[in-house]
């Protein structure tokens, strides 16, 4: 606990991304109003106690616009992260231990993925696929598992030198055995911290590429689509997309400070030092 | 430094053969087929036949392949579906501003982002150092496109001071005018790209600063430093001539790799201000699946991204002493 006070990066972010993930997921109970519900009487109305956050050009409640929005941005982020990190983690975990040609092969493929700016292979995803929620998921998907694979394949060089691995070996474990019960708790701290802050990178990206009218297809409210929709509006009622952003960024800071909270707690030599070089940040 | 730089120049080909591969597998495989995407619902199935064997698609696709390749390796990146010219003419007209705005938006964000890291790195755990990172957190944090709504409504649309949309002349261009003896034509075109500029290089600043802090951090605490101390040198030479020397050498190679980054910003900050470059042209030929001109366009913005890096790894080589590439 003291630890936990000794960090408000954690606290904060921790505390943010707690809050907005509730929410999300009891949008039904928290607000009174259908994701459809117009009333045209009160469009582009400013927040008051009849509607917390206003309304959209049709009236709508933008309260729960954001509410539900939140589940699509956080759940798309969630999802897409998710499955990098599995999917890097077992590339990186073969990659690293088995070595040879099959290493050689998968850093190549490795370094051909890192070569795109990663909003650019997200383009290119969406542009093969189409757009829609599944196809931002594998875009974003193969946008972060290099991210993974990298980390995992250089802990696991490391750990295969270390004599344990070779005691493990001399008792006749199985290399699946040893991948999974010696080697995958040493790279479980790195990956976490990883997923976290890649979070917050997936929900600009996902936000970005949905404002573009590329990403998630109306009439599904998500923030960023919500926040390009409000752009049209930007003389008459600059409130929709300022709240849509706020939104954005109160929930990436959320997730960053929190990251960056949890780098902190799990890596105490690197408490001074900033964020680490080689993120693979969409459009910051 | 001639053999590191052909050797790095000889290691770009496999990965950029890699990324014509991956780019080429997933338009032409998965993307589906282009003549369908030409003649819409109206054509005829035997129009349609005759299409598809003009644009080899009845072929193997091995032989797609080649045939790709052997344009590629000309300079052929093929005949935009839409845009009435090819795909090389639409990349080049565009790509100087998409450039502009980058290499404008890249040293904006230098110019904010390595003050603002030495700034809060020598006041360590002070009130100027929290506010900095406090501004770094938040710029990292705010969406680009974000930022530049922000930026607009308040300087175009609240205040009037600077345009929403457009681009003036060539930046190149407009100080060549500014030679002939006609300042107008460069401030028309600076004030085109505050707002883009600033919008997209506010992120990377913020980025800038705490790879900055951090890399002076650990810097000042090597024993040189305690050496220079010790021999009598004032703060501000040994922050400005010792630290900082080291302490930017991995900065440069970060702020090489952030190019990337920057320019996935700039494809959404070219939407929000009309900016006519490479970005909007993404985005135009994605929404009509003009599949020539994604496959131009991406391999273009590869392309820079990897000569960016190999740029900065260059310069590392010559800068540092200490690195030598055998």
């Amino acid at each position: 606990m003291r630890k936990l006070l000794r960090n408000p990066s954690l606290l904060i972010g921790g505390t943010i991304v707690v809050v907005i993930v509730l929410l999300a997921i009891a949008a039904p109970w928290v607000t009174t109003y259908q994701l459809e519900e117009m009333d045209m009487r009160n469009r582009f109305s400013l927040p008051s106690a009849e509607h917390w956050l206003g309304t959209d050009n049709f009236g709508r409640d933008l309260w729960t616009r954001l509410l539900y929005g939140a589940r699509i941005s956080i759940g798309v982020a969630v999802v897409s992260v998710g499955l990098a990190a599995i999917i890097g983690t077992v590339v990186g975990l073969a990659s690293g231990y088995f070595g040879g040609l099959f290493d050689l092969i998968v850093s190549r493929i490795v370094d051909v993925f890192l070569g795109f700016p990663p909003l650019i292979m997200a383009l290119t995803v969406v542009a093969a696929l189409g757009p829609g929620v599944t196809n931002l998921m594998v875009a974003l998907t193969a946008v972060f598992w290099t991210e993974y694979a990298r980390v995992v394949r250089a802990i696991t060089l490391s750990q295969r030198e270390i004599d344990y691995v070779a005691a493990a070996q001399a008792v006749g474990a199985s290399w699946a055995r040893i991948l999974v019960v010696h080697i995958l708790p040493n790279c479980l701290g790195p990956i976490t911290v990883l997923a976290t802050l890649g979070i917050g990178t997936a929900i600009v990206a996902e936000s970005g590429l949905s404002f573009l009218g590329i990403g998630v297809e109306p009439p599904t409210p998500t923030w960023g689509w919500t926040l390009s929709y409000g752009m049209r509006f930007l003389r008459a009622d600059p409130w929709m997309s300022t709240i849509a952003g706020l939104c954005i960024m109160l929930t990436v800071l959320g997730f960053n400070l929190f990251g960056d909270g949890l780098r902190d707690l799990l890596d105490p030599r690197r408490v001074t030092s900033g964020r680490r070089g080689r993120r693979t940040a969409i459009a910051d | 430094m001639i053999g590191y730089t052909a050797r790095r120049l000889l290691l770009m080909i496999p990965m950029l053969f890699g990324i014509v591969v991956l780019v080429f597998v997933m338009l032409n495989v998965i993307g589906g087929d282009q003549a369908l995407v030409l003649l819409g619902q109206e054509g005829t199935p035997e129009q349609l036949e005759a299409l598809r064997r003009e644009l080899l698609l009845d072929q193997p696709l091995s032989v797609q392949f080649a045939a790709y390749i052997g344009k590629l390796v000309q300079g052929d990146l093929g005949y935009s579906l839409f845009q009435s010219q090819s795909v090389f003419e639409a990349v080049s007209g565009r790509l100087g501003a998409t450039l502009e705005l980058a290499i404008v938006a890249l040293l904006i964000a230098i110019l904010i982002g390595v003050p603002l890291g030495i700034l809060a790195a020598i006041r360590h755990g002070r009130i100027s150092d929290i506010l900095a990172m406090l501004f770094a957190q938040l710029g990292i944090s705010m969406p680009v496109f974000w930022m530049g709504i922000l930026l607009m409504f308040l300087f175009a649309v609240t205040l009037d001071w600077l345009p929403a949309i457009g681009r003036g002349e060539p930046l190149l261009v407009a100080i060549v005018e500014l030679f002939r003896g006609d300042p107008g034509v460069l401030l028309d075109s600076l004030a085109h790209l505050a707002l883009p500029a600033i919008t997209l290089g506010v992120g990377a600043a913020a980025i800038i600063s705490r790879l900055v802090r951090s890399a002076m951090l650990d810097t000042l605490s090597l024993d040189f430093v305690r050496t220079a101390h010790a021999k009598g040198l004032g703060p501000s030479r040994i922050t400005l001539a010792h630290v900082l020397r080291n302490a930017l050498l991995p900065v440069a190679s970060m702020i090489g790799l952030r190019f990337g980054a920057l320019l996935g910003g700039a494809v959404l900050t070219e939407g929000i201000f009309g900016w006519p470059g490479l970005g909007q042209l993404s985005v135009a030929a994605i929404n009509q699946r003009d599949i020539p001109l994604i496959q131009g366009v991406v391999l273009t913005f590869a392309l820079m991204f990897a000569l960016v890096n190999l740029i900065v790894d260059l310069a590392y080589a010559a800068i540092d002493p200490r690195i030598r590439y055998d």
